[in-house]
């Protein structure tokens, strides 16, 4: 069924025709027709085809108006977050104080039992009053706001809002000079700051992501909302009671975690302008649409994964860390203890940031993880011979009130811990990722000098204002 | 026995052309050799209305300039196996891009059917497609189906009968370059068409020689051969 070409058509036509077409022709005529075509197929389409939005882009579109809105995103973050907070403080005091009664009636009989083997002090005061009180002070005070957190958190994420956030973060981002995406790692920071340095690859240019990487422990990690969620309830809401406490504490609370980000801000700022400068790079952000996450299993997976998680980290190290306290506390040079001998050295520059040397001490040896400075900070005190016993919140109050704190000392404690040198864990993780002591180095000081000099100014304002 | 029609199916790959063909041949299809080539291609029967119609399946390409080996196999096969009807598959959710082809193809035969795949798909992304618009502006049917659903086919079935037996004429709205280019075409196509008389289009013809197409050269050599030799 071959098409038959007019009798008249010869081949050396053909090739005559072929040769004055490569005459008349341009080298950018194949360019020119594929732009007509381009052209055409666009007007064909712009007049034809009409994209009207779905009923689930019409509600995304309608959400993101308000959530990502100039005006409504940033009261509407806070108030997210204050929720999240609230729900957190709020449900897990009497879980806390449950599981710390538990323990302290475990332990009377663990005592019982030492008692009636005759153990000798030292075994006991290792095993019992190291290791036991260490552990199980992790365990009460971070397991129920652990609990509460990370499940709250994970719905927020799984409806689609914490893109919206990175999405309202990302403007003040680029003005002071950082990546857009920096709000993603610092996110991720709020979950754990070692974890994020790895997230921080998401920034290609490396000047960015450096300051992701340097202002990233400025958002508190989940090691460090069990101390700030039991300092802030148990000092900063003294005077209030029920609901109106927890909502207190809630806003100290938040009141922490905007200025680390106020801090990240300013940090990223002044890095940007001086050492890391540069302009900040564009990129896409893509919202997804809204969804309703399954619900129940959002919240088991994440409150048995990641609570679980965090909390046998913090076991692990805590563990070593509450026997090394007691052998501190208790091996003597001269007439006292090591323990004391680092308390006494550290108390002078403790007390000029409104701390002491066992809070500074405790800061030191928690390095390897920020959840077990809490524990060891309440080992040093009891260790001082004032054994009291520790039954529930109330208890541990009077402990820290027995040391002379203030709710000067909470606040400082609380700053300290959100500001101060990141733990061990992120710190290797950010030499892994830059390669460079220098930077590693840099990641320990920026922090550190920040947390000295804050707590130091406000200390020092509280102190003359009397 | 009845007569039969052919029609060729063409379009960009992943449009669903190959799910419309199997739709509409069932197990009723073969592999089957043409025109002495060692090319194959898939090929399948449908009746309608009393009527049997050999469907084609051309390869899937973006374009018909003869880059590859495919779109070669493509162009040939509709310039010069001049099948009654072309029905060029394209993809409802990226229709811009697959237009492309299709303008192409509307500028080498006059039978074409627009066959706008995955409407389903498009509709549930919200992209609604004015069809009777498209049918005026590219001056051929443009018929919106489903493939997957089995949905739009009577309306497909009808416009082939009726293209095939001549009872709708096709007037293929003619792309338009600029002058430069139009003004070449002009000077090459009346020489073009003293050689290929009507049998293929000879603006085409002009514009794929202006365009350097060496592939097409060779085969209306061989074309050529064909009539000379049975002279």
């Amino acid at each position: 069924m071959n098409t038959e070409l007019a009798s008249s058509g010869s081949r050396g036509d053909l090739n005559a025709l072929y040769e004055k077409a490569q005459q008349l022709t341009s080298p950018d005529l194949r360019d020119k027709i594929v732009g007509s075509l381009y052209q055409e197929s666009k007007r064909l389409c712009e007049a034809g085809v009409h994209h009207s939005n779905t009923k689930r882009d019409r509600r995304t579109e309608k959400l993101d108006a308000v959530f990502t809105s100039p005006i409504w995103g940033f009261p509407i973050m806070m108030v997210m977050l204050g929720i999240v907070f609230y729900l957190t403080i709020a449900g897990a005091n009497v879980p806390s104080d449950m599981i710390a009664r538990f323990f302290g009636w475990l332990e009377n009989y663990i005592t019982a039992f030492f008692q009636w083997m005759s153990a000798p002090d030292w075994l006991y005061g290792v095993l019992v009053l190291g290791l036991y009180r260490g552990t199980t002070w992790v365990v009460s005070v971070m397991l129920p706001p652990m609990a509460i957190f990370f499940p709250t958190f994970a719905l927020l994420e799984n409806y689609g809002y914490l893109p919206r956030v990175a999405f309202n973060m990302d403007r003040i981002f680029k003005k002071v000079g950082a990546h857009g995406k920096q709000s993603l790692t610092m996110a991720m920071g709020f979950g754990c700051n070692a974890a994020a340095m790895m997230s921080s690859r998401i920034i290609e240019s490396p000047r960015e992501r450096m300051l992701a990487i340097l202002t990233n422990n400025f958002v508190p990690c989940n090691g460090r909302w069990g101390t700030l969620i039991v300092l802030a309830s148990l000092f900063m809401a003294a005077g209030y009671t029920g609901g109106a406490k927890s909502l207190v504490t809630t806003s100290v609370i938040v009141g922490i975690v905007l200025f680390g980000i106020l801090v990240t801000f300013l940090v990223s700022w002044v890095l940007s302008k001086t050492v890391l400068k540069g302009v900040p790079t564009h990129y896409t952000l893509e919202l997804p649409a809204y969804r309703r996450p399954k619900f129940w299993e959002t919240v088991i997976r994440s409150s048995l994964e990641r609570s679980w998680a965090v909390l046998l980290r913090a076991v692990k190290v805590a563990a070593p860390a509450g026997i090394l306290t007691w052998v501190l506390a208790n091996v003597t040079v001269g007439d006292t203890s090591i323990l004391m001998h680092i308390v006494n050295f550290l108390d002078p520059f403790g007390q000029m940031l409104g701390l002491d040397g066992y809070i500074l001490m405790a800061f030191l040896i928690g390095l390897p993880a920020n959840e077990i400075v809490l524990p060891i900070l309440i080992m040093g005190y009891l260790s001082t011979g004032a054994l009291t016993e520790v039954h529930n919140l109330g208890d541990l109050k009077q402990i820290f009130v027995d040391q002379g704190w203030t709710w000067l000392t909470a606040l400082n404690t609380m700053l300290f811990s959100l500001l101060h040198f990141p733990c061990g864990t992120t710190l290797v993780n950010i030499y892994k990722e830059t390669k460079s002591i220098k930077w590693a180095f840099l990641a320990f000081l920026i922090p550190t000098m920040i947390a000295i000099f804050v707590t130091f100014v406000i200390a020092q304002s509280v102190r003359m204002l009397g | 026995m009845t007569e039969t029609y052919r029609i060729a199916l063409a379009g960009n790959p992943n449009t669903g052309k190959s799910t419309l063909f199997n739709a509409l041949t069932g197990l009723k299809q073969h592999t089957g050799n043409w025109a002495g080539k060692t090319v194959s291609l898939a090929e399948g029967t449908l009746s309608h209305r009393g009527t049997v119609y050999r469907l084609i399946d051309l390869p899937g390409t973006y374009s018909i300039f003869s880059n590859s080996r495919d779109e070669e196999v493509a162009r040939n096969y509709i310039v010069f196996e001049k099948p009654d009807v072309t029905l060029v598959v394209v993809d409802a959710t990226s229709l811009e891009r697959n237009l492309n082809l299709a303008l192409q193809i509307l500028e080498m035969t006059q039978n074409v059917i627009i066959c706008i795949n995955l409407m389903d798909e498009a509709e549930k992304r919200g992209i609604s497609i004015n069809e009777r618009l498209l049918t005026r502006r590219l001056g051929v049917p443009v018929i919106k189906i489903s493939a997957r659903n089995k949905t739009g086919f009577p309306m497909l079935l009808d416009t082939i009968e009726r293209l095939a037996e001549g009872k709708l004429v096709c007037e293929p709205a003619r792309m338009t370059y600029d002058k430069d280019i139009e003004t070449k075409i002009a000077s090459l196509e009346p020489l073009v068409a003293d050689l290929v008389e009507d049998r293929i289009s000879s603006r085409w013809v002009a514009l794929r020689l202006l365009d350097g197409d060496e592939s097409l050269l060779d085969e209306l050599k061989s074309r050529l051969k064909v009539k000379e030799g049975s002279a």
